[in-house]
């Protein structure tokens, strides 16, 4: 489906430093991410991976450092353009929209995130939506309050809003945490179809199996500064890595 | 959807025949006197629910805009005996640019500091006015009403009238947003604003947009005040009272759906005016604050929201 054929990277983070007061919680990051890559980002409570991914999708913003999107700094960009130009994300603790049922929540990305202005006929837009719901495994819970939904169809109704919006990279940050093992697979079963067709996807996971599983690439951050990249084998096999993340 | 706007549109047109047809009829200027406080509150709930029902920006500014439409007229009354159409439309243009002014200094802040932010801004404009002689200053200032316009047989019916309009216009917007794109993102920002942000919604334009519209109507709304009292001084075009009437109208009614404001008007609106006529307007607050608090407790959602849950759970009993 997708043909990477420069190595121009999707996304090049440069110098990262976010600071919160006197505490830094990153520090001078530097990565690429490549298009069409299943990047698995670890490390311990409070390394800075959500910080990280704050960063990018521009909820933070940055002390110093740059962030470049498709050829683009985007540092400076407000979180609602970051998502137009193809950065979506879900969030660690589900964030639906709690007055609207799955559908409306899911509209409100095919509304807002072309930014194109172009009116699509209204049919269109709920084929387009229930089609996403059905890849989703969701497309009976369409008219369903958000709030009616169990965990895992929270977190795979936040992976639905995120790909209304057709993204390029697709951040998702910890989506199976507090799920059964067999709803871990079901997510990531999802993850890898979509890493599939051609998205790029930036995973934070604490489930290493899954992680290990679905990464091309890891890179796992202590205390804001990356100590390990490369290969999910490589990573593991990092003395610091054991260390700091797994207690060893 | 198109089947509701035709409805709506033939109520709205039935609701300015019956006014029209009322100033024809009736030639007692009490009742006018009477709904135009009504009609007139409409207006300022219905507007005030646009940035703080869709948005949940609790604005207790409404009496700030109120106040600069009164004193928009009242200036350009004095300056250049300006029209009462003229008088509105520049109440809605200087409303719109306090919109967009408030927006712009306090749409970054969240929850109660925003609220906070608005009752300053009350208190910094009507202490301007109070200090500008030109129109009365603290003293307060009289005003001649021109003679009337056909087909209207007396000022107060014709301003009933005006008013009426500014109610269909302010519903129309309402609704409008409502099941627009524009509503769509502010019902989601209300939910989640950094979520929102994340899914493309333009927050920080969306709620500056709402404050505008909001407080383009507010104070349009105000702007015939002046020659409704023949009279303005700044403690009662300013006062306090209109920010937290408003706030319960909106909040009885129920903020979800543009007809929440216009029932919780209409009923509270009503009541007061029977009260003041049978037993004192004091008693208004009093009984604003019951029913406020009642309501808090028994239907957090207001009117609106006990009207769906009955029709849900009916729903559910059926099914």
């Amino acid at each position: 489906m997708m043909a990477p054929e420069t190595n121009a990277p999707l996304l090049r983070i440069s110098a990262l430093t976010k600071r919160f007061g006197g505490f830094t919680a990153l520090d001078n990051v530097n990565v690429d991410i490549r298009p069409g890559e299943r990047f698995g980002l670890i490390g311990p409570n409070g390394s800075g991976k959500t910080t990280l991914i704050n960063c990018i999708s521009g909820a933070f913003r940055t002390e110093a450092g740059t962030v470049v999107f498709r050829d683009e700094d985007i540092t400076r960009l407000a979180p609602h353009v970051r998502t137009r130009r193809g950065i979506a994300r879900s969030f660690q603790i589900p964030r639906p929209f709690k007055s609207m049922t799955v559908a409306q929540n899911l509209m409100v990305a095919l509304d807002f995130a072309s930014g194109t202005g172009d009116f699509v006929p209204a049919a269109q837009r709920r084929d387009t939506l229930m089609s996403i719901l059905t890849r989703m495994g969701l497309e009976s819970k369409a008219d369903v309050s958000a709030t009616k939904l169990s965990q895992v169809e929270l977190r795979k109704m936040e992976l639905a809003r995120a790909m209304a919006t057709h993204p390029k990279l697709l951040i998702s940050d910890e989506a199976m945490a507090g799920l059964s093992s067999s709803e871990v697979d079901e997510v990531l079963d999802l993850l890898m179809s979509l890493a599939d067709q051609g998205i790029t996807i930036i995973m934070i996971e604490h489930i290493m199996q899954a992680v290990m599983r679905f990464s091309d690439r890891m890179m796992c951050l202590d205390a804001g500064r990356i100590i390990a990249i490369g290969t999910p084998a490589e990573v593991m096999a990092n003395q610091r890595v054991q260390e700091a993340y797994l207690g060893t | 959807m198109s089947r509701n706007s035709l409805f709506f549109w033939i109520g709205a047109i039935v609701f300015l025949a019956a006014a029209l047809l009322m100033t024809q009829v009736i030639g007692n200027e009490y009742p006018f006197f009477a709904c135009y406080v009504i009609l007139q509150f409409i207006v300022l709930s219905v507007s005030w629910s646009i940035l703080g029902g869709y948005a949940g920006y609790v604005n207790f500014g409404t009496s700030a805009f109120f106040g600069m439409g009164v004193y928009t007229a009242v200036f350009l009354f004095k300056v250049a005996g300006a029209p009462l159409a003229v008088q509105i439309a520049a109440a809605a243009a200087v409303g719109a640019l306090m919109g967009f002014a408030l927006g712009l200094l306090t749409m970054r802040m969240q929850g109660i500091f925003f609220s906070i932010a608005t009752i300053a801004l009350t208190i910094v404009i009507e202490t301007s006015i109070t200090n500008w002689r030109y129109i009365g200053g603290a003293a307060g200032i009289q005003m001649q009403r021109p003679p009337v316009m056909a087909p209207f047989n007396s000022y107060v019916q014709m301003l009933f009238f005006v008013q009426a309009l500014l109610v269909v216009l302010a519903i129309g917007t309402s609704r409008y947003i409502q099941n627009s794109w524009m509503g769509h993102g502010l019902q989601a920002l209300k939910d989640d604003e950094l979520a929102a942000e994340c899914t493309g919604v333009p927050t920080l334009r969306l709620k500056l947009l709402a404050c505008v519209i909001s407080g383009a109507l507010m104070c349009a709304a105000g702007a015939p005040a002046a020659m409704y009292l023949q009279y303005a001084d700044p403690s009662s075009a300013f006062n306090l009272n209109y920010s937290v009437t408003v706030l319960a109208m909106s909040l009885i009614g129920g903020t979800a759906h543009w007809a929440g404001p216009v029932v919780g008007a209409i009923l509270l609106g009503t009541t007061q005016q029977l009260l003041t006529v049978t037993i004192s307007s004091e008693i208004n607050l009093l009984v604003l604050g019951v029913m406020l608090v009642l309501f808090v407790v028994a239907a957090p959602e207001g009117i609106i929201g006990l009207i769906r849950r009955v029709r849900h759970s009916r729903k559910e009993g059926e099914g």
